[in-house]
C-alpha cells in the first residue's frame, strides 16, 4: 500500500494538472469565438468568389485559350500535397487526422506509379508525416510567428505553389486541412486546387459581360482564387484546432477530476487503516499489562 | 428610393461596406467606369485605384488594390484583395505594396513584365491621387 505522504503528493500534482487543462480549456474557446469570426467574415468574399470563378470557368471550359491552372497541364504525374496543420500540440486529434488523411493519399499516389512532393504548413503535421513520407518533403512554411492569420499569410503561400506550378515542379494540388463542423467534430478534409475544380453552377441566370475577355479575367483571378482557398483552409483550420483543443482539455480535465476522487478515497481509506492499525497496537498494548 | 442599388464592398478578410447607393465610380482594369441603377451586367477586373461611391448618405471614397467587381441591374459586389476607406489608408501600408510591386516589375520578364509595370504604374498614381 502506498504511503499517506507519497498519495498526498499525487493528489496535489494531479489537482494543479487540472488547473492548467481547465485554463486552456478556457483560453481555447476565446480563441475559438475569435476564429469563428474571422472564418464567418471571410465566407461572403469566398462564395461570391467562388460563384464568378465557377461562372466564369463553366463558359470558358476546357478551351485551348484556358489558362493552365484551370486545366491543369494535362498530365497526371506529380502530385503535390499541402499537408496544413497547427503548431501547437495537446489538442486531441487535431495534427492526427490530417496526418493520417494525408499519409493514406500520399501512400495511394505512390502506388500508382506517381511522384509525390509534400509541402507542410504547421510544424505538428510535418512531425507526424516526417518519418513515413520525410524523404518527399520540398518545403515547409512556418506559422510560429503568425498571431492572427491573415489574408497575406495566405498570399504569400500562394505565391510559393503558384511559382512551383509556373517552373513546371508538379501537375496537380491538393490541400489538407480540417473543415470546422463544431466543437466536437472537424472533419479532415482534401481539397484540389490546381488544377481549380469548381462546383458545378447550375445556369446563374445572368449573362454577364466580361470586360477586359473572359480568358484574360480568369488568368488574373484564378492566383487570386489559389490565395483564397488557401486563406479559407487556414481559417477553417484555425478554428478547428481550437475547437479540439478545447474538447481535449475539457475531456482532460473531467478525467483529472475523475483520478483526484479516487486518489482521495485511497488516501482516506489507507488513513483509516493507519489508525485502526494503531488502536489495535494500543489495545492490545494495554490488554497485556 | 427608386434609383438606388444594393453596394457590396468585401475583402477576403472582412465586409467593407454594404449601402444603399445612386452610383459608384469603379477603377476598372480598362479604365474607370461608373455604375448605377439598371447597368448591365458586367464582371470586370480592378486595378488599384479610388472607388467612389456616391448614395443618400453623402459620398465616400474607398482605397482598393486589386480584384474584380459584379456589376447587375440592381447591385453591385466589388470584391477586393485589400480595401479601405481613403481616412483609413496609412502611407506605410502603401509604401509597402509599392516596395513589392517595383520589386516584381524589376524580377518579371516577358508577359508577366507589362502586368508589374502596369501594377507599379496604378499604385504610383494611387499615391498621388489620394495624396499620402
Amino acid at each position: 500500500m502506498p504511503n499517506l505522504k507519497d498519495l498526498k503528493n499525487r493528489i496535489a500534482s494531479v489537482t494543479s494538472t487540472r488547473k492548467i487543462t481547465k485554463a486552456m480549456q478556457m483560453v481555447a474557446a476565446a480563441k475559438l469565438r475569435r476564429a469563428q469570426e474571422s472564418a464567418e467574415q471571410s465566407r461572403p468574399y469566398t462564395e461570391r468568389f467562388n460563384a464568378v470563378l465557377g461562372g466564369l470557368a463553366a463558359s470558358v471550359g476546357q478551351s485551348e485559350s484556358a489558362p493552365l491552372l484551370l486545366r491543369g497541364t494535362g498530365a497526371d504525374k506529380v502530385h503535390l500535397l499541402i499537408v496544413m496543420t497547427s503548431e501547437r500540440g495537446l489538442c486531441g486529434g487535431f495534427n492526427g487526422n490530417i496526418s493520417r488523411l494525408a499519409k493514406a493519399k500520399a501512400a495511394e499516389l505512390l502506388a500508382a506509379g506517381k511522384t509525390v512532393k509534400i509541402v507542410t504548413v504547421g510544424k505538428k503535421g510535418r512531425d507526424a508525416i516526417k518519418r513515413e513520407l520525410g524523404e518527399y518533403f520540398i518545403d515547409h512554411v512556418d506559422m510560429t510567428e503568425v498571431k492572427r492569420v491573415g489574408y497575406t499569410d495566405a498570399q504569400s503561400i500562394a505565391q510559393g505553389i503558384l511559382a512551383r506550378f509556373d517552373g513546371g515542379e508538379f501537375d496537380v494540388a491538393t490541400i489538407f486541412y480540417s473543415t470546422f463542423q463544431n466543437v466536437v467534430t472537424q472533419i479532415p478534409t482534401e481539397q484540389q486546387i490546381i488544377p481549380a475544380a469548381f462546383e458545378a453552377v447550375e445556369g446563374a441566370g445572368t449573362v454577364y459581360d466580361y470586360e477586359p475577355d473572359e480568358v484574360e479575367i480568369l488568368r488574373d483571378l484564378l492566383p487570386r482564387g489559389v490565395a483564397t482557398q488557401i486563406f479559407a483552409a487556414l481559417l477553417e483550420n484555425g478554428a478547428s484546432e481550437q475547437g479540439a483543443r478545447m474538447s481535449a482539455m475539457d475531456n482532460a480535465t473531467r478525467n483529472a477530476g475523475d483520478m483526484i476522487d479516487k486518489l482521495t478515497i485511497e488516501y482516506n481509506r489507507s488513513r483509516q487503516a493507519v489508525i485502526t492499525n494503531e488502536l489495535i497496537e494500543i489495545i492490545s498494548g494495554a490488554e497485556a499489562l | 428610393m427608386a434609383d438606388t442599388m444594393q453596394f457590396d464592398l468585401v475583402s477576403p478578410e472582412r465586409s467593407v461596406a454594404s449601402l444603399a447607393i445612386s452610383e459608384v465610380q469603379i477603377p476598372g482594369a480598362d479604365g474607370d467606369m461608373t455604375a448605377m441603377q439598371g447597368h448591365v451586367p458586367v464582371i470586370t477586373t480592378l486595378r488599384a485605384g479610388v472607388l467612389r461611391v456616391n448614395g443618400p448618405e453623402g459620398s465616400q471614397d474607398y482605397v482598393v488594390t486589386g480584384g474584380f467587381a459584379e456589376i447587375n441591374a440592381d447591385s453591385i459586389s466589388v470584391l477586393a484583395e485589400k480595401a479601405m476607406l481613403v481616412s483609413d489608408a496609412k502611407a506605410d501600408e502603401l509604401d509597402a505594396l509599392v516596395a513589392t510591386a517595383t520589386k516584381a516589375a524589376a524580377d518579371a520578364t516577358g508577359e508577366i513584365k507589362d502586368a508589374a509595370d502596369k501594377q507599379l504604374a496604378d499604385l504610383e498614381a494611387l499615391r498621388v491621387e489620394i495624396g499620402i
